[in-house]
């Protein structure tokens, strides 16, 4: 008996260390809607107040899955075909630090959702919900905004730019402000 | 045909890339000799009074010393019967007055003048500016602003460009981002009739000048990296109601390909081939667009006018020949019928759009007289045509081409390399030329007093990767990775003089970037370009030699125009601001550590925002 407590006990131990990130496949729908605000800027009169922040943004934002899906979206959608990977063309550069709607995942998640007036596509009811979130914690990893551990390390095609994990900071490009 | 494949080898003569001294030296001597011989010469020729090639007189009338479309004349010579700069006192213009546009983006548009008034469109938003020349400083006579759509932004595919406006009848004809084609009373500027004509929805834009012939506005539209389906309307310049539609791609009906219908070339021949060379319903997003250049010959009323690359670049997703992309057709220009159609590359694999400049003319051709059509294009190829039937004179390279080995005078048909074959999912190295080909739209300028035609060019070339994609209305249908590089030589851009009688270059200068401006000659023997650090150049039309340059406030991607001003003197106008497909990376501050950003021309571009900044500026030059 005892050999076989020992080994199972052994095997709880090292399963328990190869516990990884979850992948969320299927994350609740009904946690954050991306309905509530999101201010375009940050010029408020009296001051800025603070803006709840969605429950989703935190769920799909530091998470390996829904970061490598967000890439392969990416293409899937034509992102790719406006904003290049990350570069722009008929869109602007994503992979810079200038935003002109804001970086927050729920300002991205907007600007996919809604469209933006000088000729982003509105989204809205093409791509659903969690996609739009993982797309936008992608772009965010465009600009280094993604934690290195979770952004994705290769391409499946022509290397074109460094890999997103290896990304520095888009507003520091590595060196410190 | 004694050579029935002419082949891709460019140039084995150093001399005609790069220009040592002593082949200047050469050149002057020959030029000299020329010179002294030169009544001698036309003296034996057979024809002693006209030149040995020449434009159609009906396609090119006598200067007036205006300038009423983009490319001066139906014809498209780009010539100027004026002569007073001259290449001997070209040195001493000076700026006789400038004016802003108000508008950070390329400027591609050439100025127009008749009369004592100077009509220029800005890129999006489209504003159209009149300037009173008999004034001094040239003031502001009036100006209309068509505000288009800002979302139209969104779908131009490289930069939001305008290539012209055109003038007839006391009106000013001029086309909108966001597809709308609109006359104006050229006096006051008044709106006579907008035509909505193109939907930004599916992807549609109008970025080419218009063309007006036989009373009808001739327009198409753009979209060829949107999996937009293209066509060419004629509008008619009094109302704007649309006479007659032709698509480039579907059914022959659609097409306007009927009983006069006579392509030159077998791979042409057969029915409804616009569906029957595609995948099923893939002709319906396949691009065919027209964005470029019209021409039309009076004598044979006809129209010719190219058509852009099949959608999408990834050639995997549409089998055949793709018909009728990538090619040419001359159009009774009264009801639109195809007469002859060219393909210069079936199934195109590389995006290069049929699109450039056709020029107009008539010449001895292996001893009989023909009529031609002159088209520098973007696969690399010099073609003379036929142009009463499309039959293929002559395609020799205008610079290093390896995507193809030459045309097969037979048949008609481009040679593809091998090696160079696209596809999904694998990478294809050093594709030259690049996918904006060995010239764009930049269109060249002819001088009957030279017989060269003057070519602004690029020398790139490029890697790339078919990618899956997905058609979605309205968003790029592309499916190709992209990066370009330098071409041979390492300088990114030539403007070289081509030799039409002779099939070679006769002189080509280097220029570190791609030469996206347009060009115009003159009777004073001077040819005007400019580059995109914002040099405006001078320089012989004979041997090349620089005569005078000025630096402008920004790149130059637009058209040179010379007229003579209310006071009998002659002028030049160039409007600087850089951008357009080359230029992007600056007007629209894209990435630079993107290789395939604006479909791979930013990493060939990396240096542009050290060169120059964005600026819409018109200069215009006198003598002093
Ligand atoms: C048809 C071209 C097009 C497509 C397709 C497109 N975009 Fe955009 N995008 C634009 C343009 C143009 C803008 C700038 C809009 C403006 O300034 O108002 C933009 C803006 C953005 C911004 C805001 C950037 C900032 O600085 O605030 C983000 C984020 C973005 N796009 C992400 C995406 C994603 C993700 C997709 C795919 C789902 C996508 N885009 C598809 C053209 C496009």
């Amino acid at each position: 008996m005892r050999p076989v407590v020992a080994l199972l006990l052994f095997a709880s131990l090292t399963l328990a260390a190869c516990q990884r990130e979850e992948r969320d496949t299927r994350p609740q729908s009904a946690l954050g809607s991306g309905e509530q605000p999101t201010p375009v800027t940050t010029l408020e009169p009296g001051g800025q107040r603070p803006y709840p922040t969605d429950n989703k943004a935190a769920s799909f934002e530091a998470n390996a899955f829904h970061l490598s899906e967000g890439k392969r979206l990416f293409g899937w959608f034509n992102c790719s075909g406006c904003h290049a990977n990350g570069g722009g063309g008929m869109g602007p550069a994503l992979m810079d630090e200038k935003w002109i709607y804001g970086k927050s995942m729920e300002s991205i998640h907007a600007t996919i959702r809604d469209g933006r007036p000088n000729g982003m596509p509105s989204f809205r009811d093409k791509i659903p919900d969690d996609q739009i979130w993982e797309l936008a914690a992608f772009v965010r990893s465009l600009s280094g905004n993604a934690p290195s551990s979770a952004a994705p390390s290769r391409n499946d095609d022509m290397m074109v730019h460094p890999s997103e994990n290896r990304m520095p900071d888009a507003a520091t490009l590595g060196k410190s402000p | 045909m004694k050579q029935a494949t002419q082949l891709a080898a460019f140039c084995g003569d150093p001399a005609c890339t790069d220009r040592p001294a002593a082949f200047r030296k050469h050149l002057g001597v020959l030029t000299a000799t020329l010179l002294v011989c030169a009544p001698l010469l036309t003296a034996a020729s057979e024809a002693p009074s006209t030149p040995a090639i020449s434009p159609p007189a009906a396609a090119a009338p006598p200067d007036d010393g205006q300038w009423a479309m983009p490319a001066k004349n139906y014809a498209s010579t780009r010539f100027s019967d004026l002569a007073e700069i001259n290449e001997g006192n070209v040195k001493n213009l000076q700026v006789a007055f400038t004016f802003s546009t108000g508008v950070n983006k390329g400027q591609e548009a050439a100025p127009l003048v008749v009369g004592n008034t100077m009509y220029i469109v800005t890129p999006f938003p489209n504003v159209v500016y009149a300037l009173d020349l008999s004034k001094p400083g040239a003031p502001m006579k009036w100006k209309y602003e068509p505000n288009p759509e800002p979302a139209a932004q969104g779908v131009a595919c490289c930069d939001v460009v305008t290539r012209g406006a055109a003038f007839a009848d006391g009106r000013i004809f001029f086309n909108t981002l966001d597809g709308h084609t609109i006359a104006l009373d050229a006096n006051s500027g008044q709106p006579i009739w907008n035509a909505h004509i193109a939907n930004i929805n599916i992807g549609e834009t109008i970025t080419m000048a218009p063309l007006v012939v036989k009373g009808k506005v001739l327009v198409g539209n753009s979209g060829g990296e949107m999996g937009v389906r293209g066509w060419v309307k004629a509008l008619d310049a009094g109302d704007g109601h649309v006479v007659w539609t032709a698509y480039n791609t579907g059914p022959d009906k659609e097409v306007l390909i009927g009983p006069d219908f006579k392509p030159h070339y077998d791979m042409d021949k057969g029915k409804d081939l616009g569906v029957t060379t595609w995948p099923p319903e893939a002709w319906k997003i396949g691009g065919g667009n027209v964005w470029g250049w019209i021409s039309y010959d009076p004598d044979l009323n006809l129209i010719f006018h190219g058509t852009g690359n099949p959608g999408p670049w990834n050639p995997d997703l549409r089998p055949g020949d793709n018909k009728w992309t990538s090619g040419i057709f001359a159009r009774d220009p009264d009801t639109g019928a195809a007469k002859w159609f060219y393909q210069w590359t079936p199934h195109d694999l590389h995006d290069y759009d049929g699109i450039n400049e056709q020029v107009l003319l008539d010449m001895k051709w292996q001893g009989k007289p023909r009529k031609v059509l002159v088209r520098p294009e973007r696969n690399g190829y010099l073609y003379v045509l036929d142009r009463t039937t499309g039959e293929v004179l002559s395609a020799k390279p205008y610079g290093p081409v390896n995507s193809s080995k030459g045309v097969d005078l037979k048949t008609g048909r481009l040679i593809e390399n091998p090696d160079k074959l696209t596809g999904t999912g694998k990478v294809v190295r050093d594709i030259c030329p690049t996918a904006s080909g060995l010239k764009d739209w930049q269109p060249s300028a002819f001088s009957p007093k030279t017989g060269l035609l003057y070519i602004p060019h690029n020398n790139l070339c490029m890697d790339e990767e078919g990618v899956e994609v997905n058609y979605i209305a309205g968003t790029p249908y592309v499916g190709m990775n992209v990066r370009m590089i330098p071409g041979p030589g390492g300088n990114r851009g030539a403007f070289t003089a081509w030799d039409i009688a002779a099939e070679k270059p006769a002189w080509s200068l280097k220029e570190n970037f791609p030469v996206w401006s347009g060009a115009v000659v003159t009777a004073g023997d001077v040819v005007f370009y400019g580059t995109m650090e914002g040099w405006f150049k001078a320089v012989s039309a004979k041997t090349g030699d620089l005569l005078w340059q000025f630096k402008t406030s920004s790149g130059i991607i637009g058209q040179p125009i010379t007229y003579r001003g209310p006071d009998g003197h002659q002028y030049v106008a160039i409007l600087s601001g850089i951008g357009g497909w080359a230029g992007a990376i600056v007007s629209g501050d894209l990435d630079p550590r993107d290789a395939t950003a604006a479909l791979g021309f930013v990493n060939v571009m990396k240096d542009l925002k050290n060169a120059t900044t964005a600026g819409g500026t018109l200069y215009v030059f006198r003598l002093p």
